[in-house]
Protein backbone atom coordinates (compact mmCIF):
# COMPACT_ATOMS: atom_id res chain seq x y z
CA UNK A 1 0.00 0.00 0.00
CA UNK A 2 1.25 3.23 -0.73
CA UNK A 3 -0.05 6.56 1.32
CA UNK A 4 -0.81 10.44 0.43
CA UNK A 5 -0.61 13.33 2.66
CA UNK A 6 -3.75 15.68 2.62
CA UNK A 7 -3.48 18.92 4.07
CA UNK A 8 -6.01 21.75 4.83
CA UNK A 9 -4.93 25.41 3.42
CA UNK A 10 -6.45 28.41 3.10
CA UNK A 11 -5.66 29.70 -0.28
CA UNK A 12 -3.08 32.24 0.69
CA UNK A 13 0.55 33.45 0.15
CA UNK A 14 3.44 31.36 1.44
CA UNK A 15 0.96 28.42 2.23
CA UNK A 16 2.51 25.64 0.56
CA UNK A 17 6.01 27.27 0.94
CA UNK A 18 5.34 26.39 5.03
CA UNK A 19 4.74 22.88 4.53
CA UNK A 20 7.31 22.07 1.61
CA UNK A 21 9.94 23.52 3.94
CA UNK A 22 9.02 21.84 7.03
CA UNK A 23 9.33 18.82 4.92
CA UNK A 24 13.04 19.85 3.46
CA UNK A 25 14.55 20.52 6.80
CA UNK A 26 13.60 17.47 8.04
CA UNK A 27 14.99 15.91 4.77
CA UNK A 28 11.61 14.16 3.67
CA UNK A 29 11.77 13.91 -0.27
CA UNK A 30 8.67 15.17 -2.48
CA UNK A 31 7.27 12.72 -5.09
CA UNK A 32 4.29 14.57 -6.33
CA UNK A 33 1.70 17.32 -5.08
CA UNK A 34 -1.10 18.25 -6.20
CA UNK A 35 -3.61 21.00 -5.42
CA UNK A 36 -7.46 21.49 -5.00
CA UNK A 37 -9.80 24.66 -3.96
CA UNK A 38 -12.39 26.20 -3.42
CA UNK A 39 -14.25 28.96 -1.35
CA UNK A 40 -10.99 30.18 0.07
CA UNK A 41 -9.38 26.88 0.98
CA UNK A 42 -7.70 23.98 -0.40
CA UNK A 43 -6.04 20.74 0.23
CA UNK A 44 -2.98 20.15 -1.10
CA UNK A 45 -2.25 16.29 -0.93
CA UNK A 46 1.44 15.49 -1.16
CA UNK A 47 3.25 12.14 -2.18
CA UNK A 48 6.67 11.64 -0.25
CA UNK A 49 8.96 9.07 0.78
CA UNK A 50 8.31 9.06 4.29
CA UNK A 51 4.27 9.56 4.55
CA UNK A 52 4.48 8.36 8.40
CA UNK A 53 7.34 10.94 9.32
CA UNK A 54 5.56 13.61 7.69
CA UNK A 55 2.67 13.05 8.65
CA UNK A 56 3.90 13.44 12.44
CA UNK A 57 5.42 16.79 11.69
CA UNK A 58 2.87 18.48 10.36
CA UNK A 59 0.45 17.37 13.10
CA UNK A 60 3.40 19.31 15.27
CA UNK A 61 3.10 22.14 13.53
CA UNK A 62 -0.80 22.47 13.96
CA UNK A 63 -1.05 21.93 10.21
CA UNK A 64 -4.54 19.57 10.00
CA UNK A 65 -3.08 16.95 7.91
CA UNK A 66 -4.85 13.46 7.36
CA UNK A 67 -3.10 10.49 6.47
CA UNK A 68 -4.38 8.22 3.41
CA UNK A 69 -4.45 5.21 1.35
CA UNK A 70 -4.23 5.29 -2.21
CA UNK A 71 -3.25 2.70 -5.18
CA UNK A 72 -0.25 3.84 -7.10
CA UNK A 73 -0.37 1.81 -10.31
CA UNK A 74 2.34 2.18 -13.37
CA UNK A 75 1.15 3.15 -16.43
CA UNK A 76 2.71 3.75 -19.74
CA UNK A 77 3.71 6.98 -21.04
CA UNK A 78 1.90 6.74 -24.20
CA UNK A 79 -1.34 7.93 -25.35
CA UNK A 80 -4.45 6.02 -24.11
CA UNK A 81 -2.65 4.76 -21.08
CA UNK A 82 -4.90 6.13 -18.30
CA UNK A 83 -7.46 5.21 -20.21
CA UNK A 84 -6.63 1.65 -19.93
CA UNK A 85 -6.80 1.94 -16.19
CA UNK A 86 -9.87 4.16 -16.06
CA UNK A 87 -11.87 1.58 -17.90
CA UNK A 88 -11.03 -1.29 -15.93
CA UNK A 89 -12.16 0.45 -12.80
CA UNK A 90 -15.30 1.23 -14.82
CA UNK A 91 -15.77 -1.78 -16.02
CA UNK A 92 -16.12 -2.69 -12.01
CA UNK A 93 -18.20 -0.22 -11.19
CA UNK A 94 -15.48 1.29 -8.95
CA UNK A 95 -15.76 5.40 -8.65
CA UNK A 96 -12.37 7.17 -8.64
CA UNK A 97 -12.37 9.88 -6.19
CA UNK A 98 -9.44 11.42 -6.99
CA UNK A 99 -6.78 10.85 -9.26
CA UNK A 100 -3.11 12.03 -10.72
CA UNK A 101 -0.26 11.28 -12.03
CA UNK A 102 3.79 11.78 -12.56
CA UNK A 103 5.81 11.03 -15.29
CA UNK A 104 8.87 8.73 -13.84
CA UNK A 105 10.71 8.57 -17.14
CA UNK A 106 9.92 11.12 -19.80
CA UNK A 107 8.27 8.48 -22.62
CA UNK A 108 8.64 5.56 -20.55
CA UNK A 109 6.64 5.42 -17.78
CA UNK A 110 4.50 7.26 -14.96
CA UNK A 111 2.21 6.13 -11.84
CA UNK A 112 -0.91 7.00 -11.73
CA UNK A 113 -2.36 7.39 -7.76
CA UNK A 114 -5.65 6.75 -7.36
CA UNK A 115 -8.18 7.47 -4.61
CA UNK A 116 -11.36 5.14 -4.92
CA UNK A 117 -13.87 4.27 -2.03
CA UNK A 118 -12.67 0.06 -1.85
CA UNK A 119 -9.04 0.25 -1.80
CA UNK A 120 -8.45 -3.55 -1.63
CA UNK A 121 -10.81 -4.42 -4.14
CA UNK A 122 -9.97 -2.30 -6.63
CA UNK A 123 -5.92 -3.43 -5.84
CA UNK A 124 -6.49 -6.80 -6.98
CA UNK A 125 -8.86 -6.06 -9.88
CA UNK A 126 -6.11 -3.93 -11.37
CA UNK A 127 -3.33 -6.67 -10.50
CA UNK A 128 -5.62 -9.38 -11.74
CA UNK A 129 -6.08 -7.25 -14.97
CA UNK A 130 -2.13 -7.50 -15.03
CA UNK A 131 -0.98 -3.83 -13.73
CA UNK A 132 1.36 -3.39 -11.65
CA UNK A 133 0.77 -1.76 -8.37
CA UNK A 134 3.43 -0.20 -5.94
CA UNK A 135 3.91 -0.06 -2.14
CA UNK A 136 5.50 3.56 -0.62
CA UNK A 137 9.03 2.36 -1.22
CA UNK A 138 9.00 1.36 -4.11
CA UNK A 139 7.36 4.52 -5.49
CA UNK A 140 10.24 6.46 -4.23
CA UNK A 141 12.67 4.58 -6.33
CA UNK A 142 11.01 4.65 -9.71
CA UNK B 1 -50.90 70.01 11.93
CA UNK B 2 -50.66 67.06 15.04
CA UNK B 3 -52.38 64.61 15.15
CA UNK B 4 -53.43 65.04 18.96
CA UNK B 5 -51.94 68.45 19.70
CA UNK B 6 -52.97 68.72 23.06
CA UNK B 7 -50.80 65.74 24.46
CA UNK B 8 -48.06 66.63 21.70
CA UNK B 9 -47.32 70.25 23.18
CA UNK B 10 -48.52 69.68 26.62
CA UNK B 11 -46.45 71.66 28.89
CA UNK B 12 -43.70 70.59 30.82
CA UNK B 13 -45.88 71.05 34.49
CA UNK B 14 -48.52 69.07 32.58
CA UNK B 15 -46.89 65.90 31.11
CA UNK B 16 -44.98 65.62 34.91
CA UNK B 17 -48.66 65.54 36.58
CA UNK B 18 -49.52 63.15 33.64
CA UNK B 19 -46.55 60.66 33.69
CA UNK B 20 -46.67 60.96 37.51
CA UNK B 21 -50.17 59.90 37.23
CA UNK B 22 -49.83 56.91 34.91
CA UNK B 23 -46.23 55.88 36.40
CA UNK B 24 -48.44 54.99 40.09
CA UNK B 25 -50.53 53.17 37.81
CA UNK B 26 -47.59 51.65 36.21
CA UNK B 27 -46.53 50.64 39.36
CA UNK B 28 -49.43 48.76 40.61
CA UNK B 29 -49.93 46.76 37.82
CA UNK B 30 -46.16 45.81 38.00
CA UNK B 31 -46.84 44.64 41.73
CA UNK B 32 -49.20 42.10 39.96
CA UNK B 33 -46.42 40.08 38.05
CA UNK B 34 -44.50 37.57 39.79
CA UNK B 35 -41.15 38.96 38.82
CA UNK B 36 -41.55 42.94 40.13
CA UNK B 37 -43.53 41.40 43.13
CA UNK B 38 -40.54 39.28 43.89
CA UNK B 39 -38.15 42.54 43.18
CA UNK B 40 -39.86 45.19 45.55
CA UNK B 41 -39.60 42.27 48.08
CA UNK B 42 -35.98 41.44 48.04
CA UNK B 43 -35.30 45.36 47.44
CA UNK B 44 -37.47 46.53 50.35
CA UNK B 45 -39.51 48.75 47.63
CA UNK B 46 -42.32 50.22 48.64
CA UNK B 47 -43.72 50.89 45.54
CA UNK B 48 -46.49 53.35 46.85
CA UNK B 49 -43.24 55.76 47.04
CA UNK B 50 -42.23 55.88 43.79
CA UNK B 51 -44.10 58.49 42.46
CA UNK B 52 -41.54 60.95 40.78
CA UNK B 53 -39.29 60.53 37.70
CA UNK B 54 -36.85 61.21 40.10
CA UNK B 55 -37.88 58.34 42.26
CA UNK B 56 -37.33 55.86 39.65
CA UNK B 57 -33.71 55.43 40.56
CA UNK B 58 -34.60 53.16 43.78
CA UNK B 59 -35.73 50.75 41.16
CA UNK B 60 -33.09 48.35 40.04
CA UNK B 61 -33.38 48.60 35.79
CA UNK B 62 -34.67 45.24 34.28
CA UNK B 63 -32.41 43.80 31.61
CA UNK B 64 -32.87 41.52 28.96
CA UNK B 65 -31.84 38.69 30.94
CA UNK B 66 -34.31 39.62 33.31
CA UNK B 67 -37.00 39.66 30.70
CA UNK B 68 -35.76 36.31 29.76
CA UNK B 69 -35.98 34.68 33.30
CA UNK B 70 -39.71 35.68 33.20
CA UNK B 71 -40.85 33.59 30.56
CA UNK B 72 -42.89 32.86 30.21
CA UNK B 73 -45.21 34.81 32.67
CA UNK B 74 -42.64 36.52 34.66
CA UNK B 75 -43.82 40.01 33.63
CA UNK B 76 -47.90 39.23 32.82
CA UNK B 77 -50.29 41.99 34.93
CA UNK B 78 -53.02 40.51 33.86
CA UNK B 79 -55.32 37.51 33.31
CA UNK B 80 -54.03 35.31 30.23
CA UNK B 81 -58.06 35.86 29.30
CA UNK B 82 -57.09 39.54 28.37
CA UNK B 83 -54.34 39.08 26.23
CA UNK B 84 -54.89 39.10 22.58
CA UNK B 85 -51.54 38.99 21.32
CA UNK B 86 -48.16 38.23 21.94
CA UNK B 87 -44.67 39.45 20.15
CA UNK B 88 -41.59 38.08 20.95
CA UNK B 89 -37.93 38.56 19.93
CA UNK B 90 -36.65 36.41 17.26
CA UNK B 91 -33.07 35.34 17.16
CA UNK B 92 -32.09 35.49 20.18
CA UNK B 93 -29.93 32.21 22.27
CA UNK B 94 -31.98 29.85 24.10
CA UNK B 95 -35.24 31.60 25.81
CA UNK B 96 -37.51 34.07 23.93
CA UNK B 97 -38.63 37.17 25.56
CA UNK B 98 -42.18 37.99 25.65
CA UNK B 99 -44.75 40.79 25.33
CA UNK B 100 -48.76 40.64 26.08
CA UNK B 101 -50.71 42.75 25.11
CA UNK B 102 -54.02 43.54 25.94
CA UNK B 103 -56.73 45.00 23.05
CA UNK B 104 -56.63 48.11 24.60
CA UNK B 105 -52.14 48.25 24.69
CA UNK B 106 -53.23 47.69 21.23
CA UNK B 107 -55.25 50.41 20.42
CA UNK B 108 -53.10 52.68 22.56
CA UNK B 109 -49.90 51.53 20.05
CA UNK B 110 -51.61 51.54 16.89
CA UNK B 111 -52.10 55.07 18.33
CA UNK B 112 -48.89 55.84 19.31
CA UNK B 113 -47.62 54.84 15.74
CA UNK B 114 -50.54 56.74 13.94
CA UNK B 115 -49.53 59.64 15.84
CA UNK B 116 -45.78 59.23 14.55
CA UNK B 117 -47.05 58.63 11.10
CA UNK B 118 -48.93 61.89 11.18
CA UNK B 119 -45.96 63.39 12.83
CA UNK B 120 -43.73 62.95 9.23
CA UNK B 121 -46.92 63.61 7.27
CA UNK B 122 -48.52 60.57 6.20
CA UNK B 123 -52.10 61.07 5.74
CA UNK B 124 -55.31 59.23 5.10
CA UNK B 125 -55.14 59.86 1.30
CA UNK B 126 -51.75 58.16 1.37
CA UNK B 127 -50.57 54.52 -0.06
CA UNK B 128 -48.19 52.79 2.58
CA UNK B 129 -46.58 49.78 1.20
CA UNK B 130 -44.90 48.25 4.48
CA UNK B 131 -42.07 46.29 3.59
CA UNK B 132 -41.19 45.05 7.01
CA UNK B 133 -41.29 41.64 7.69
CA UNK B 134 -44.90 40.61 9.73
CA UNK B 135 -44.76 38.04 12.44
CA UNK B 136 -43.44 37.68 15.96
CA UNK B 137 -41.27 40.64 14.55
CA UNK B 138 -42.97 44.08 15.64
CA UNK B 139 -41.57 46.27 12.72
CA UNK B 140 -44.50 44.96 10.60
CA UNK B 141 -47.36 44.52 12.00
CA UNK B 142 -46.95 47.76 14.22
CA UNK B 143 -46.85 49.84 11.88
CA UNK B 144 -49.18 48.13 9.71
CA UNK B 145 -52.09 49.13 12.36
CA UNK B 146 -50.83 52.81 13.32
CA UNK B 147 -51.43 53.29 9.33
CA UNK B 148 -54.92 51.34 9.57
CA UNK B 149 -55.71 53.38 12.58
CA UNK B 150 -54.72 56.59 10.81
CA UNK B 151 -56.56 55.68 7.32
CA UNK B 152 -54.15 55.47 5.15
CA UNK B 153 -54.36 52.05 2.62
CA UNK B 154 -52.07 49.53 4.03
CA UNK B 155 -50.15 47.14 1.64
CA UNK B 156 -48.91 44.55 4.05
CA UNK B 157 -46.64 43.20 1.37
CA UNK B 158 -43.82 42.45 4.05
CA UNK B 159 -39.95 42.24 3.48
CA UNK B 160 -38.15 40.84 0.43
CA UNK B 161 -39.35 39.57 -2.93
CA UNK B 162 -37.86 42.91 -4.80
CA UNK B 163 -39.64 42.46 -8.32
CA UNK B 164 -42.99 42.27 -6.43
CA UNK B 165 -41.79 45.09 -4.43
CA UNK B 166 -41.06 47.12 -7.60
CA UNK B 167 -44.50 45.87 -9.30
CA UNK B 168 -46.69 47.24 -6.31
CA UNK B 169 -44.80 50.78 -6.33
CA UNK B 170 -46.01 50.84 -9.84
CA UNK B 171 -49.43 49.69 -9.79
CA UNK B 172 -50.52 50.88 -6.89
CA UNK B 173 -48.37 54.17 -7.03
CA UNK B 174 -47.45 53.63 -3.24
CA UNK B 175 -46.30 57.11 -1.81
CA UNK B 176 -45.36 55.92 1.58
CA UNK B 177 -42.47 53.16 2.42
CA UNK B 178 -41.55 51.57 5.44
CA UNK B 179 -38.19 49.68 4.97
CA UNK B 180 -34.94 49.05 6.17
CA UNK B 181 -32.19 51.47 5.19
CA UNK B 182 -29.64 48.89 3.23
CA UNK B 183 -32.32 47.58 1.64
CA UNK B 184 -34.06 51.52 0.27
CA UNK B 185 -30.34 51.28 -1.36
CA UNK B 186 -30.22 48.22 -2.43
CA UNK B 187 -34.39 48.00 -3.74
CA UNK B 188 -33.27 51.61 -5.71
CA UNK B 189 -30.24 50.38 -7.16
CA UNK B 190 -32.85 47.13 -8.68
CA UNK B 191 -35.39 49.37 -9.67
CA UNK B 192 -32.55 51.28 -12.24
CA UNK B 193 -31.64 47.99 -13.25
CA UNK B 194 -34.88 47.36 -14.34
CA UNK B 195 -34.64 50.39 -16.59
CA UNK B 196 -36.82 52.46 -14.33
CA UNK B 197 -35.88 55.67 -12.16
CA UNK B 198 -37.08 55.63 -8.78
CA UNK B 199 -37.34 59.60 -8.48
CA UNK B 200 -39.54 59.83 -11.26
CA UNK B 201 -41.15 56.75 -12.05
CA UNK B 202 -43.04 55.81 -9.06
CA UNK B 203 -44.66 58.25 -6.27
CA UNK B 204 -42.85 57.80 -3.54
CA UNK B 205 -42.70 60.41 -1.32
CA UNK B 206 -42.00 59.26 2.23
CA UNK B 207 -39.76 56.42 3.02
CA UNK B 208 -40.03 55.06 6.76
CA UNK B 209 -36.86 54.18 7.89
CA UNK B 210 -36.38 51.77 10.53
CA UNK B 211 -35.38 48.60 12.36
CA UNK B 212 -31.58 48.99 11.36
CA UNK B 213 -29.16 51.58 13.25
CA UNK B 214 -27.92 54.27 9.88
CA UNK B 215 -26.40 57.72 9.87
CA UNK B 216 -27.23 60.78 8.04
CA UNK B 217 -25.03 60.14 5.23
CA UNK B 218 -27.32 56.84 4.76
CA UNK B 219 -30.61 58.74 4.84
CA UNK B 220 -29.51 61.37 2.59
CA UNK B 221 -28.33 58.42 -0.17
CA UNK B 222 -32.06 57.02 0.41
CA UNK B 223 -33.79 60.04 -0.04
CA UNK B 224 -31.51 61.29 -2.82
CA UNK B 225 -32.06 57.62 -4.74
CA UNK B 226 -36.22 58.15 -4.46
CA UNK B 227 -36.32 61.82 -4.77
CA UNK B 228 -38.38 61.76 -1.53
CA UNK B 229 -38.17 62.26 2.41
CA UNK B 230 -36.45 59.87 4.57
CA UNK B 231 -37.21 59.72 8.04
CA UNK B 232 -35.68 57.83 11.29
CA UNK B 233 -37.06 56.24 14.11
CA UNK B 234 -36.71 54.13 17.11
CA UNK B 235 -38.66 51.43 18.68
CA UNK B 236 -37.92 47.83 20.27
CA UNK B 237 -40.27 45.10 21.02
CA UNK B 238 -39.75 44.86 24.50
CA UNK B 239 -41.18 48.79 24.46
CA UNK B 240 -44.08 47.22 22.06
CA UNK B 241 -42.19 48.52 18.90
CA UNK B 242 -41.97 50.78 15.86
CA UNK B 243 -43.11 54.44 17.59
CA UNK B 244 -41.48 54.75 20.14
CA UNK B 245 -39.62 58.21 19.05
CA UNK B 246 -40.00 59.47 15.79
CA UNK B 247 -38.58 62.19 13.78
CA UNK B 248 -40.39 65.31 12.91
CA UNK B 249 -40.46 67.31 9.62
CA UNK B 250 -37.45 68.83 11.23
CA UNK B 251 -35.22 65.73 10.89
CA UNK B 252 -32.92 66.76 14.11
CA UNK B 253 -33.55 63.92 16.63
CA UNK B 254 -37.10 62.06 17.55
CA UNK B 255 -39.50 62.83 19.29
CA UNK B 256 -39.38 60.19 22.01
CA UNK B 257 -43.09 59.67 23.35
CA UNK B 258 -43.53 60.78 26.70
CA UNK B 259 -46.81 60.23 27.41
CA UNK B 260 -46.28 56.58 26.76
CA UNK B 261 -42.62 56.16 28.65
CA UNK B 262 -40.35 57.70 31.25
CA UNK B 263 -37.22 58.12 29.42
CA UNK B 264 -33.46 58.41 31.08
CA UNK B 265 -30.32 58.69 29.15
CA UNK B 266 -27.48 56.96 31.55
CA UNK B 267 -23.99 56.26 31.25
CA UNK B 268 -24.05 52.88 30.80
CA UNK B 269 -21.18 51.94 33.81
CA UNK B 270 -22.39 53.51 36.58
CA UNK B 271 -26.05 54.39 35.86
CA UNK B 272 -25.93 58.20 36.60
CA UNK B 273 -28.24 60.50 34.24
CA UNK B 274 -26.12 62.01 31.70
CA UNK B 275 -26.09 65.98 30.39
CA UNK B 276 -27.58 66.52 26.98
CA UNK B 277 -25.61 66.19 24.08
CA UNK B 278 -23.45 63.24 26.41
CA UNK B 279 -23.93 59.90 24.57
CA UNK B 280 -25.64 57.59 27.16
CA UNK B 281 -27.45 54.54 27.40
CA UNK B 282 -31.87 54.88 26.73
CA UNK B 283 -33.97 53.39 29.79
CA UNK B 284 -37.65 53.21 29.43
CA UNK B 285 -40.69 52.60 31.46
CA UNK B 286 -43.68 52.00 30.06
CA UNK B 287 -46.38 54.44 32.03
CA UNK B 288 -49.24 53.49 28.54
CA UNK B 289 -49.22 49.51 29.04
CA UNK B 290 -51.76 47.17 31.23
CA UNK B 291 -50.26 43.82 30.25
CA UNK B 292 -46.36 43.53 30.25
CA UNK B 293 -45.57 46.51 32.53
CA UNK B 294 -41.31 47.32 32.03
CA UNK B 295 -39.43 49.39 34.71
CA UNK B 296 -35.99 51.24 33.89
CA UNK B 297 -35.20 48.75 30.75
CA UNK B 298 -31.94 48.79 30.13
CA UNK B 299 -32.17 49.17 26.22
CA UNK B 300 -28.51 48.87 25.59
CA UNK B 301 -28.48 51.67 22.94
CA UNK B 302 -26.52 54.79 23.24
CA UNK B 303 -27.94 58.46 22.15
CA UNK B 304 -27.89 61.68 23.71
CA UNK B 305 -30.39 64.22 23.79
CA UNK B 306 -31.57 67.72 22.83
CA UNK B 307 -32.03 70.22 25.50
CA UNK B 308 -33.41 72.88 23.10
CA UNK B 309 -37.19 73.41 22.11
CA UNK B 310 -38.13 71.81 18.68
CA UNK B 311 -39.29 74.29 15.92
CA UNK B 312 -41.84 71.88 15.63
CA UNK B 313 -43.63 72.83 18.60
CA UNK B 314 -43.75 69.32 20.18
CA UNK B 315 -42.56 68.99 23.37
CA UNK B 316 -41.68 65.38 24.01
CA UNK B 317 -37.97 64.92 24.30
CA UNK B 318 -35.52 64.58 21.08
CA UNK B 319 -33.41 61.80 21.32
CA UNK B 320 -30.73 61.31 18.47
CA UNK B 321 -29.93 58.27 16.46
CA UNK B 322 -28.81 55.92 18.27
CA UNK B 323 -24.74 55.84 17.85
CA UNK B 324 -24.25 51.81 19.17
CA UNK B 325 -24.87 49.60 21.55
CA UNK B 326 -23.92 49.28 25.19
CA UNK B 327 -22.89 45.89 24.96
CA UNK B 328 -21.50 43.86 21.84
CA UNK B 329 -24.80 42.94 20.11
CA UNK B 330 -25.02 43.74 16.77
CA UNK B 331 -27.54 44.48 14.42
CA UNK B 332 -27.39 42.66 11.13
CA UNK B 333 -29.68 43.06 8.75
CA UNK B 334 -32.65 43.84 11.19
CA UNK B 335 -32.41 41.02 13.13
CA UNK B 336 -30.75 41.09 16.51
CA UNK B 337 -27.75 39.58 16.75
CA UNK B 338 -25.07 38.12 19.74
CA UNK B 339 -21.64 37.14 18.99
CA UNK B 340 -22.10 34.66 21.66
CA UNK B 341 -25.07 32.87 19.60
CA UNK B 342 -22.97 32.39 16.84
CA UNK B 343 -20.49 31.10 18.97
CA UNK B 344 -23.03 28.61 21.01
CA UNK B 345 -23.31 26.91 17.23
CA UNK B 346 -20.00 26.61 16.20
CA UNK B 347 -18.85 25.28 19.52
CA UNK B 348 -21.25 22.22 19.03
CA UNK B 349 -19.78 21.12 15.63
CA UNK B 350 -16.73 18.85 16.74
CA UNK B 351 -14.60 19.75 13.73
CA UNK B 352 -14.73 23.40 14.36
CA UNK B 353 -11.36 24.64 16.46
CA UNK B 354 -11.26 27.08 19.42
CA UNK B 355 -10.88 30.28 17.55
CA UNK B 356 -13.45 31.80 14.92
CA UNK B 357 -14.03 35.50 14.04
CA UNK B 358 -16.87 37.41 12.83
CA UNK B 359 -16.69 40.37 10.28
CA UNK B 360 -19.05 42.28 9.06
CA UNK B 361 -18.54 45.07 5.72
CA UNK B 362 -20.84 46.27 3.65
CA UNK B 363 -20.72 45.68 -0.40
CA UNK B 364 -23.20 47.55 -2.06
CA UNK B 365 -24.97 48.50 0.00
CA UNK B 366 -25.95 45.30 1.74
CA UNK B 367 -25.06 43.75 4.59
CA UNK B 368 -22.22 40.58 4.62
CA UNK B 369 -21.11 38.65 7.42
CA UNK B 370 -18.27 36.62 6.95
CA UNK B 371 -17.49 33.97 9.67
CA UNK B 372 -13.90 32.81 10.06
CA UNK B 373 -13.79 29.36 11.93
CA UNK B 374 -10.78 27.61 12.15
CA UNK B 375 -10.84 24.17 11.83
CA UNK B 376 -9.50 21.09 13.99
CA UNK B 377 -6.51 19.06 12.87
CA UNK B 378 -7.28 15.77 14.05
CA UNK B 379 -10.66 15.94 12.90
CA UNK B 380 -9.54 16.95 9.20
CA UNK B 381 -11.16 14.77 6.67
CA UNK B 382 -8.75 14.92 3.98
CA UNK B 383 -11.14 15.82 0.90
CA UNK B 384 -11.98 19.04 -0.36
CA UNK B 385 -15.25 17.73 -1.01
CA UNK B 386 -16.09 16.54 2.66
CA UNK B 387 -14.58 20.15 3.26
CA UNK B 388 -17.33 21.69 1.34
CA UNK B 389 -19.83 19.77 3.11
CA UNK B 390 -18.38 20.72 6.63
CA UNK B 391 -18.46 24.31 5.46
CA UNK B 392 -22.31 24.26 4.35
CA UNK B 393 -23.06 22.32 7.66
CA UNK B 394 -21.66 25.39 9.38
CA UNK B 395 -23.48 27.61 7.38
CA UNK B 396 -27.34 26.00 7.60
CA UNK B 397 -26.90 25.65 11.24
CA UNK B 398 -25.60 29.11 11.93
CA UNK B 399 -28.71 30.37 9.66
CA UNK B 400 -31.09 28.64 11.51
CA UNK B 401 -30.04 30.18 14.64
CA UNK B 402 -29.66 33.48 13.51
CA UNK B 403 -31.79 33.73 10.71
CA UNK B 404 -29.50 35.55 7.46
CA UNK B 405 -27.08 33.50 5.83
CA UNK B 406 -23.45 34.26 6.73
CA UNK B 407 -20.32 33.73 4.74
CA UNK B 408 -18.22 30.91 6.24
CA UNK B 409 -14.53 30.76 5.50
CA UNK B 410 -12.63 28.11 6.61
CA UNK B 411 -9.29 28.89 8.04
CA UNK B 412 -6.07 27.25 9.69
CA UNK B 413 -5.66 26.03 13.44
CA UNK B 414 -3.50 29.20 14.81
CA UNK B 415 -3.97 31.66 12.14
CA UNK B 416 -6.91 33.95 13.45
CA UNK B 417 -5.17 37.24 14.94
CA UNK B 418 -5.62 37.69 18.85
CA UNK B 419 -4.83 40.53 20.91
CA UNK B 420 -2.82 40.15 24.00
CA UNK B 421 -3.91 36.30 23.81
CA UNK B 422 -7.30 37.66 23.53
CA UNK B 423 -9.38 36.39 20.64
CA UNK B 424 -11.12 38.98 18.10
CA UNK B 425 -14.03 38.12 17.87
CA UNK B 426 -16.33 40.50 16.18
CA UNK B 427 -15.24 42.94 13.68
CA UNK B 428 -17.76 45.61 12.12
CA UNK B 429 -16.60 47.23 9.30
CA UNK B 430 -19.88 48.77 8.06
CA UNK B 431 -19.95 52.66 7.70
CA UNK B 432 -23.15 53.34 9.33
ZN1 LIG C 1 -40.06 68.34 16.25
Amino acid sequence: MAYQISVFAENKPGRIEKITGILAQNQINLRAITISSANGFGVIKLLVDQPQKAYELLHSHDIPAYLQEVIAVIMEDQPGGLHKIAKILSQNQINIEDAYGFVVKTGERSVLIIQVESQPHAQSILERSGLRVLNDEEIYQY
Amino acid sequence: MYWEKEIETISPEELKTLQQERLKLTLQRAAQTPFYRKLFAQAKIKPELIKTKEDLQFIPPTTKEDLRSGFPFGFLSVPLTEVVRLHSSSGTTGTPTVIYHTASDLARWSNQVARSLFTVGVRKNDIFQNMMSYGLFTGGLGMHYGAERLGAMTIPIGAGNSKRQIWFLKHFKSTVIHIIPSYALLLSNLIKSEGLDPKTDFNVNIILLGAEPHSEGTRKRVEQAFGAKAYNSYGLSEMNGPGVAFECGYQTGMHLWEDYYLVEIVNPKILTPCQPGELGEIILTTINREATPILRYRTKDLAFYYQEPCPCGRTHLRISRIQGRADDMFIFRGVNIFPNQIETVLMNIPEVGANYRIILSREDYRDIMRIEVEIKPELFAGELPKLERLRERITNELRAEILVTPQVVLVEPGTLPTQEGKAIRLIDKRKL
